[in-house]
């Protein structure tokens, strides 16, 4: 392989999980956080970067113990390295950030149950080397934080008229409570899948005008 | 006796697991196209969640105390094999229990309902009596939530939707008027 094809690779890993395989919006994993964290932008980008440091971490030890792990345990040793770095976030966020911590509470440690990060060390590090098995974490991870932030911040301006904690409108805004609430959480993925699906259904149209 | 009732209907109704923490939402979303399915997916959910209130219990009095920072990984182990254990006996002991929640068993144990139940259980504090009725008003409320949601489904099916709209984004806004109305429950206990 020329050194030329090599970095298309590259960054074709790291930018497929932006976008083309993002893992919220196409492949529908990891919803239970993106759904029940994202009543703020802030909550949704911290859950964005623990998720994205538990992810890195762990494809980095799959990646290098690759040829060491049998076979038949694989899922149980990936588990257990996933656990342990998903401990090492929850106690760090305890002792740095201890409000952010409070209000993501349970959902930080539930992120050893997400199937987005199982599912990246079954189907990528387990079979590629550390470099690229980086690149694809590190673009599914910001392709996760991404769309947090998607269904975080409408949630947060609808439902309580601020951005960040900053208020954004005046005294006469009203905020439409049931945003920030579960069943927002549902509503808000639902219209952007929709979004979504709108997008390249009519990609899809307008390719088969060109073609004919 | 009143604060287990309390228990066991918060969990059921007022705080839903499905439809208040998000929790299981992938098997919620996945298998709800069949009530049948749906309802046998329930029920070895709340197989699996009883199995799961008793091993919290144990790792919580006479393990976690000594070894916090376990707490994780142990729930995780303890619960997937303990489970697969209890598959076997069933599978030796009734034949046709298993066969109705067969397939389900290894898919539920690294749900994140089954996690969730661990760390809330936890969280809260609960005894064993306590925890076995937290986890069966959980279990019943992601039946009830997977069976609503499965029923109205089925109903789609025969409707005229338009294309945009199919699937995963439809499920999420039917499983979104489910959580409104579920959230008509807070009011239940309150005066």
């Amino acid at each position: 392989m020329t050194e030329l094809e090599n970095r298309s690779q590259s960054s074709e890993e790291f930018l497929k999980g932006l976008w083309k395989e993002n893992p919220v919006f196409i492949s529908v994993l990891g919803m239970c956080p993106a759904l029940a964290v994202t009543n703020t932008a802030i909550n949704s980008l911290a859950m964005g970067l623990a998720t994205t440091f538990v992810l890195v971490c762990s494809s980095i030890l799959v990646s290098l113990l690759r040829s060491i792990i049998p076979k038949q345990v694989r899922i149980t040793a990936y588990i257990i390295i996933i656990a342990t770095f998903v401990t090492v976030v929850d106690f760090s966020l305890a002792a740095f950030t201890p409000t952010i911590h409070k209000e993501l509470g349970a959902f930080i440690a539930l992120i050893v149950v997400n199937c987005l990060i199982l599912g990246r060390q079954e189907a990528f590090a387990s079979k590629n080397k550390v470099g690229l098995s980086v690149l694809d974490a590190l673009g599914m991870s910001l392709g996760f934080t991404f769309a947090m932030l998607c269904i975080g911040i409408p949630r947060e301006i609808l439902g309580s008229g601020s951005l960040f904690n900053m208020p954004l409108f005046g005294e006469s805004f009203e905020p439409w409570i049931v945003m920030i609430l579960p069943p927002g959480g549902f509503f808000m993925l639902g219209f952007l899948l929709l979004g979504f699906n709108w997008y390249t259904q009519r990609k899809e149209k307008n390719a088969k005008i060109l073609d004919a | 006796m009143e604060n287990l009732i309390w228990i066991f209907v918060s969990a059921l109704l007022i705080n839903n697991f499905t439809l208040a923490y998000f929790l299981g939402l992938c098997p919620f979303l996945g298998v709800s196209g069949k009530l049948v399915t749906a309802f046998r997916l329930g029920l070895a959910n709340i197989f699996v969640m009883l199995i799961t209130g008793a091993c919290t219990f144990v790792l919580n009095t006479w393990v976690l105390p000594y070894a916090p920072y376990l707490r994780l990984i142990s729930f995780i182990i303890v619960i997937a094999s303990s489970v697969q254990f209890v598959e076997m006996a069933v599978k030796k002991l009734s034949p046709e229990l298993f066969k109705a929640l067969g397939i389900f068993l290894p898919l539920i144990t690294t749900n994140c309902a089954i996690l969730g139940l661990a760390l809330f259980t936890t969280n809260k504090g609960y005894g064993f009596v306590e925890g076995m009725i937290y986890a069966l008003g959980a279990g019943a409320g992601v039946t009830l939530a997977l069976v609503l949601l499965a029923g109205i489904r089925e109903e789609t099916r025969i409707l005229n939707i338009p294309n945009v709209i199919k699937g995963t984004a439809l499920n999420l806004i039917i499983a979104g008027i489910i959580s409104m109305a579920f959230m008509g429950f807070a009011g239940l206990f309150s005066t």
